[in-house]
C-alpha cells in the first residue's frame, strides 16, 4: 500500500514537472533553431582529446556532419521558404557564403579521427561537390577530402573514381576526369568499366549521352544504396534536361509562328500543342518564363539541374 | 583450492553481491537502443558505428570497474578492519594481494565475455536482411571473429589497469589511488608523445627524461587495436603475443611491488 502511494505521488510530481515545463515553453518560447557551432575546429586537437576513443568520436562527428548537411539542405530548400536562389548559384558558392561552412571542418575531423572512414570520404565528397543549395558547391574541397583518403589508402580506386566524377560533373574538366578514371583503373581490384569510362570521357566528355552511360554504369554497379540513389537522381536530371530541350523547341516554334511567347502551359494545351501540363520526372510542372524560356521549377526535387558546359566549349 | 583461488572466488562473489554486473544491463540497453536509433541518425556505416560503440563501451565500463573496485580491494579491508581477521588466517599478505587481484581479473573477464556476446547478438540483428553484395562493400563482416582480438586486448589492458589500481591502493587513499590510476591510464595512451618529446623541446635533458618515462610508464596505446579490427585490418599474431607478454611482465612487476609494500604495512 505504502509503495503504491509512493508511486502515485512520484507520478503526480513528474506530471507536475512536465506541466510546468510546458507552461514555461508557452510563456517563454524557446528558440526554434539552435545555433550550429563547432567549438573545436582543429582536427589534431580533437584527435588528442579523444585519445583511445577516437573511432567513436569520429562516428559522432560523422553523425553530426550528416545532421548538419541534412538540416542545412532542408532549411535552404524552397519548400521550407529557404533562399535557394540567392546564393552563389549552381556550381559555385560565393566566398562570402557561410552556409555549409562547417561541413568541411566536420568531415576533416571525422577523417582525421578515423582515416579509414570510407563513407565519410565518399558521401562527404558528394555533399561538398553538389551544386548549391543541394550541397556546398565546393568541388575543390571534395577533391581535397578524397585525396586525403588516398594518402591513407593509395590503392582505393573508389576514391579515384569519385575524384574523376567531381572533375567531370562539377568542374567540367574532362581531361582530369579521364586521367583519374585511368588511374583508378590501374589500382588493384578496379572494375573493367573504369577504363572504358576513361576513354569515353576523353572522347566525349560533356556529351549528354556519354553522361547518361556513365551514371547508368554507376547505378548498375554500385552496391552502396546512397550512391545508387544519387545515380538515379542524376539520370532523372538528364531526362529532365532532354524534356526541357524538347519543350523549348515547341515553345520556340509557337513563338516564331505567333510572334509572342505563350502566356502559360494552359494556352498551349488549349491550342492542342501539348496534351497536358508538362511535368518533370519527379512530377513537378515545368515553368514557362514570360520570355518563353522553359525551366525546372525551383520547388522540384530535381532542382538544381546538372550544369552542362556551353555548346562549343573546348574540352580541357 | 589454494589460498589465492579461494580469495579470488570470494572477490568475484562480492562483486556480484555489490551488483557490479548490473553494468551489463546498461551495456545491453545502450547497444540495443543505439542499433535502433543509428539508422535514423546516419547514412550507412551502421555496423561500423555499433562496433565502435560496443568496443568503446566495453573499454569504458571495464575501466570504471577496474579502477573503482581495484582501489578498494585492499583499502576497504583496512577501513572495515576485516584485514585483522583475514591476516589471522593461514594466508600470507602476498597471497591476499594476488588473490584479490585475480578475483577482480575474473570479474572483468566475465563482464567482458558477456559484453562481447551481447555485441555479437546486436551485430547479428543488424546484419539480418542485409544482402551479401551490400555486406561485401563493408570493410569487415558484421559477425567478425577478429573482433575478439580487440576485445581480448581490452581485457589485457584492463588487467594491467587493475594492477595499477591495486598497486596505488596498497599505500594510498582510495581517492588519490583513483586519480593516479586514471592519470596513468591517460598518460599510457599518449606514451608515443613522450617518446617524441625531444623533437618539441629545446632542452636535451627534458627530452631524455621524457624518453625515460616512455620506457618506464605503462604503454597502454599498444592494446588499442579497435580501429584496425573494425576496418578489417589484420592484427598480426606476433603483435598480440608481444603485447600480452608485455602486460604479463608489467602486471608481475606491479604485483611484486604491491605485495612488498603491503607486507611492510603496519596495521596496529
Amino acid at each position: 500500500m505504502r509503495t503504491a502511494i509512493t508511486i502515485v505521488v512520484a507520478l503526480v510530481l513528474l506530471a507536475g514537472a512536465a506541466r510546468l515545463q510546458a507552461v514555461r515553453e508557452r510563456w517563454y518560447p524557446p528558440a526554434l533553431e539552435e545555433e550550429t557551432a563547432m567549438y573545436l575546429e582543429s582536427a589534431a586537437a580533437v584527435r588528442r582529446i579523444s585519445g583511445p576513443y577516437a573511432p567513436l568520436v569520429a562516428d559522432l562527428y560523422w553523425i553530426r556532419a550528416i545532421q548538419y548537411y541534412g538540416g542545412t539542405k532542408r532549411r535552404l530548400s524552397p519548400a521550407q521558404g529557404g533562399d535557394a536562389t540567392s546564393g552563389a548559384g549552381p556550381g559555385a558558392a560565393s566566398p562570402t557564403d557561410d552556409r555549409y561552412a562547417l561541413l568541411y571542418p566536420m568531415l576533416d575531423i571525422t577523417t582525421t579521427l578515423d582515416p579509414r572512414f570510407n563513407i565519410a570520404y565518399r558521401f562527404g565528397a558528394i555533399f561538398l561537390a553538389e551544386a548549391y543549395p543541394n550541397g556546398a558547391g565546393r568541388p575543390d574541397l571534395a577533391v581535397q577530402l578524397l585525396q586525403k583518403g588516398l594518402r591513407d589508402r593509395p590503392d582505393k580506386w573508389e576514391y579515384m573514381e569519385d575524384i574523376a566524377f567531381v572533375h567531370y560533373w562539377y568542374e567540367h574538366d574532362y581531361l582530369a576526369a579521364s586521367q583519374w578514371f585511368e588511374k583508378g583503373a590501374e589500382a588493384p581490384g578496379a572494375p573493367w568499366w573504369l577504363r572504358s569510362m576513361a576513354a569515353t570521357t576523353r572522347a566525349r566528355g560533356g556529351d549528354r549521352a556519354a553522361s547518361r552511360l556513365t551514371w547508368e554504369t554507376i547505378r548498375q554497379t554500385t552496391e552502396i544504396p546512397f550512391l545508387r540513389q544519387d545515380a538515379e537522381q542524376k539520370l532523372l536530371q538528364l531526362r529532365a534536361l532532354d524534356e526541357i530541350d524538347a519543350l523549348q523547341q515547341v515553345v520556340d516554334q509557337v513563338k516564331a509562328r505567333t510572334g509572342a511567347a505563350p502566356e502559360d502551359w494552359a494556352s498551349l494545351v488549349r491550342a492542342r500543342v501539348l496534351r497536358g501540363i508538362p511535368v518533370d520526372p519527379r512530377g513537378t510542372p515545368y515553368e514557362l518564363a514570360p520570355d518563353g524560356r522553359v525551366r525546372l521549377s525551383s520547388s522540384s526535387r530535381l532542382y538544381p539541374l546538372l550544369v552542362e558546359p556551353p555548346s562549343g566549349t573546348e574540352r580541357r | 583450492m589454494n589460498a589465492i583461488g579461494v580469495i579470488a572466488i570470494n572477490v568475484f562473489r562480492e562483486s556480484v553481491r555489490d551488483k557490479v554486473l548490473y553494468n551489463l544491463v546498461l551495456f545491453a540497453i545502450l547497444l540495443i537502443a543505439a542499433s535502433l536509433l543509428i539508422g535514423e541518425l546516419t547514412a550507412g556505416q551502421d555496423v561500423k558505428i555499433i562496433k565502435d560503440l560496443g568496443l568503446t563501451a566495453t573499454s569504458i565500463f571495464g575501466l570504471f570497474i577496474a579502477v573503482f573496485i581495484g582501489i578498494g580491494l585492499v583499502s576497504k579491508e583496512v577501513e572495515r578492519r576485516s584485514i585483522y581477521s583475514l591476516l589471522a588466517k593461514p594466508i600470507t599478505r602476498s597471497q591476499l594481494v594476488v588473490g584479490k587481484y585475480a578475483g577482480l581479473a575474473l570479474t572483468l573477464a566475465v563482464n567482458i565475455a558477456v559484453m562481447a556476446a551481447a555485441q555479437y547478438v546486436v551485430l547479428a540483428y543488424m546484419r539480418w536482411g542485409i544482402p551479401p553484395n551490400v555486406e561485401r562493400t563493408w570493410d569487415a563482416p558484421a559477425i567478425d571473429p577478429a573482433l575478439l582480438v580487440a576485445i581480448a586486448l581490452i581485457l589485457v589492458e584492463l588487467m594491467l589497469v587493475t594492477a595499477i589500481a591495486v598497486f596505488f591502493s596498497t599505500f594510498s587513499t582510495p581517492l588519490l589511488s583513483a586519480a593516479l590510476t586514471f592519470a596513468l591510464f591517460i598518460v599510457g595512451h599518449f606514451s608515443a608523445d613522450l617518446r617524441n618529446f625531444q623533437s618539441v623541446v629545446e632542452s636535451p635533458a627534458v627530452g631524455r627524461i621524457a624518453r625515460g618515462l616512455y620506457w618506464v610508464l605503462p604503454n597502454l596505446a599498444q592494446f588499442d587495436v579497435k580501429a584496425s579490427v573494425v576496418h578489417g585490418q589484420r592484427v598480426p599474431a606476433g603483435y598480440v603475443a608481444v603485447a600480452v607478454a608485455y602486460a604479463a611482465v608489467y602486471i608481475a612487476l606491479l604485483l611484486t611491488i604491491s605485495t612488498s609494500v603491503f607486507a611492510r604495512r603496519d596495521f596496529k
